[in-house]
């Protein structure tokens, strides 16, 4: 899989820019467009632009903007009353389920960073190998990448559910895994790592396979070992890679709602904070405000994730 | 078998000489083949499991537990299908899910095409802007989004609900912004390796812009275009949260996100769930196994999405 354009991008945007010059530069190449073309460039950037400014950027600002008032959804904008920080100390201090479900995201978290990460790691540096079967599985652990987060949560219940799951009918228990608030969170969490060991095994499969084979040849003909091979070099060669693993489990933690929607709405021991915005806006209680206030918590966090991937992914463009 | 043991003994003579580390290294692949083969079967059991309890009679897996063998029947399917009107549901889906597609992968092939064609200054923001919108939080934009889409009319023939709220319009629309910076984050890579030296000889030829784009990118961009649309077909037809909160007509869902309605009729029989799921899996399972490589690729082109 040499055709990852993250990597073959790298000499194709550095190719304009000695070129240019003996070209006149930007801007007579502009100026030598007609006013058809001119229009025809403008309506292709400005259309899809409009459309995720208007229906993802604006939508943000305004989250942000909400969060400091009381609106409760229903009276004209201009009764909107400033409340400052309020909803945000509100959201803190006086919303039980908001640290459960800090906690819970942070967990999703951690199980997904300490387990099914390197194990999609380990798995893939193993399929790697030229190994006959090798595309069976592959296959087999990807899977389920192609299935929703909803349906897992349904294929799952067929083992969890106490009357008729299959886990009960093995062990002899009478545990209610995804009723039970106790244990339902590393109940989902064993379905979340199910489908996120395929994605990363798949992602990090692609950056070996896009690893210079002289560097492990170099390696071995120094007497390297494979393990030490792989940790000293090759491991840090697949630098860009293992960043975007890295946010994709990090955003993947913060966006979880589907599995948990599906099976309890998210109470009950699986509050998520994506479940708790979900639940102040179309739930009973309209609370715009305060669902604003948890919703810019949350998109904090991302920010600072996807700027780290913008700058990664950029940078290995730009090079 | 037999033919592999007669050859291997030439094998291992001088002819094996380029790959000299695999006869040495026999028992440790016996044994990462018993750990990946039993790595894998346990990555499918769910799946198998859902498939072998939908193929099974609920009287029978009540008297007998779902741990026996016995009970075979296709009764689950059809019940499934009847009861829960799959056939409308999966009508919704192709509503939403074809023309999103198509007009994401057009919509991000337009601006991929003026961010790889021309190097202007505004090129890394508007990159940014369309990627970066791709990995948002839906949840954080959905109590602005939700009051727009409540309040925007639409005329009743585009929509019962005459709202945007309600309506395939809506869904559509939504997946488009969200989907869009994705595919322009991996179509402007894509764009970028083509030789500048196309342009050139389309500009001498007296080529439009348009022409640039159409006629001459479009067709060199196929291989990525196929890809992406194997990956969204897919992420559409799942996409769960918007249908969700931006639907209330019951009848109106697309297959995933129905799903929720119908466990409420199905609550007390696994058998027919599991014949639900898979009946529900089996468009995304058929592009998989059909379009494999695709798919693969497509994930790998932008090793982005969360």
């Amino acid at each position: 899989m040499s055709d990852l354009p993250l990597i073959q991008a790298d000499h194709a945007v550095a190719s304009p820019a000695p070129t240019s010059p003996s070209r006149g530069g930007r801007g007579r190449r502009l100026r030598l467009l007609s006013r058809t073309d001119r229009v025809v460039i403008t309506l292709m950037v400005l259309v899809p632009l409009l459309l995720v400014v208007g229906l993802v950027w604006l939508p943000a600002l305004a989250t942000v903007a909400l969060s400091g008032t009381d609106w409760d959804g229903i009276g004209p904008l201009s009764e909107i009353d400033w409340v400052g920080g309020r909803n945000y100390a509100d959201v803190v201090g006086n919303y039980p389920p908001f640290v459960p479900a800090m906690q819970h995201n942070l967990l999703w978290l951690a199980a997904l960073f300490v387990v099914a990460t390197p194990l999609g790691m380990f798995l893939a540096v193993l399929l790697d190998k030229e190994i006959r079967g090798s595309r069976f599985y592959q296959t087999a652990l990807y899977l389920p990448v192609v299935l929703s987060l909803a349906l897992i949560g349904f294929v799952w219940q067929l083992i969890y559910s106490r009357d008729q799951g299959l886990l009960n009918a093995v062990l002899g228990g009478q545990t209610d895994w995804y009723g039970d608030p106790h244990v339902n969170i590393w109940a989902v969490l064993v379905a979340a790592g199910w489908r996120h060991v395929g994605y990363i095994m798949l992602l990090y499969l692609a950056g070996l396979k896009g690893v210079d084979p002289s560097l492990r040849e170099a390696a071995s003909v120094d007497g390297a070992s494979e393990t030490s091979t792989f940790f000293r070099v090759v491991f840090p060669v697949m630098r860009p890679i293992n960043i975007i693993v890295l946010v994709v489990t990090v955003i993947e933690s913060l966006r979880a709602f589907d599995l948990v929607w599906v099976i309890n709405k998210g109470r009950n021991g699986l509050e998520l904070i994506s479940a708790l915005v979900t639940q102040n806006v179309v739930g009973e209680a309209s609370r715009i405000g305060f669902g604003s206030a948890l919703a810019t918590i949350m998109l904090a966090i991302s920010l600072v994730f996807i700027t780290i991937y913008l700058a990664v992914v950029m940078r290995e463009g730009r090079r | 078998m037999s033919t592999s043991t007669t050859t291997r003994p030439q094998a291992s003579g001088p002819a094996s000489k380029p790959a000299p580390r695999r006869p040495p290294l026999r028992p440790a692949r016996v044994v990462l083949h018993l750990f990946l083969g039993t790595v894998a079967v346990g990555w499918l059991f769910p799946i198998l499991w859902a498939v072998l309890t939908s193929l099974r009679s609920y009287a029978y897996t009540a008297a007998n537990g779902y741990v026996s063998l016995g009970g075979w029947t296709f009764d689950n399917y059809v019940t499934a299908w009847r009861t829960a009107e799959f056939g409308k549901h999966f009508l919704n889906s192709v509503y939403i899910t074809v023309p999103a597609v198509l007009l994401t992968l057009f919509l991000a092939s337009c601006v991929a095409f003026v961010i790889a064609r021309f190097s202007w200054k505004l090129n890394i923001v508007l990159l940014g802007l369309f990627t970066a919108a791709n990995l948002l939080p839906q949840q954080a934009l959905l109590i602005p989004l939700f009051r727009i889409f409540t309040q925007v009319p639409l005329p009743e023939f585009m929509s019962d609900s005459e709202l945007l709220y309600d309506s395939y319009w809506g869904l559509i629309l939504v997946n488009v912004a969200f989907q869009c910076g994705f595919c322009v984050f991996v179509l402007s890579n894509y764009m970028k390796a083509l030789p500048r030296d196309l342009y050139e000889a389309a500009m001498v030829d007296g080529a439009s812009i348009w022409r640039q784009y159409w006629q001459v990118t479009m067709p060199l961009c196929r291989p990525a275009l196929a890809a992406l649309a194997t990956l969204e077909v897919t992420w559409i037809y799942n996409e769960f949260f918007w249908a969700t909160v931006l639907m209330r007509t019951g009848d109106k869902f697309p297959v995933t996100s129905s799903l929720n309605n119908l466990r409420g009729e199905f609550f007390t029989d696994n058998n027919l769930v599991s014949a639900g799921s898979v009946l529900v899996a089996i468009p995304t399972l058929v592009i998989f196994f059909l379009l494999q490589k695709q798919f693969v690729k497509g994930l790998t082109l932008g090793a982005s999405k969360g």
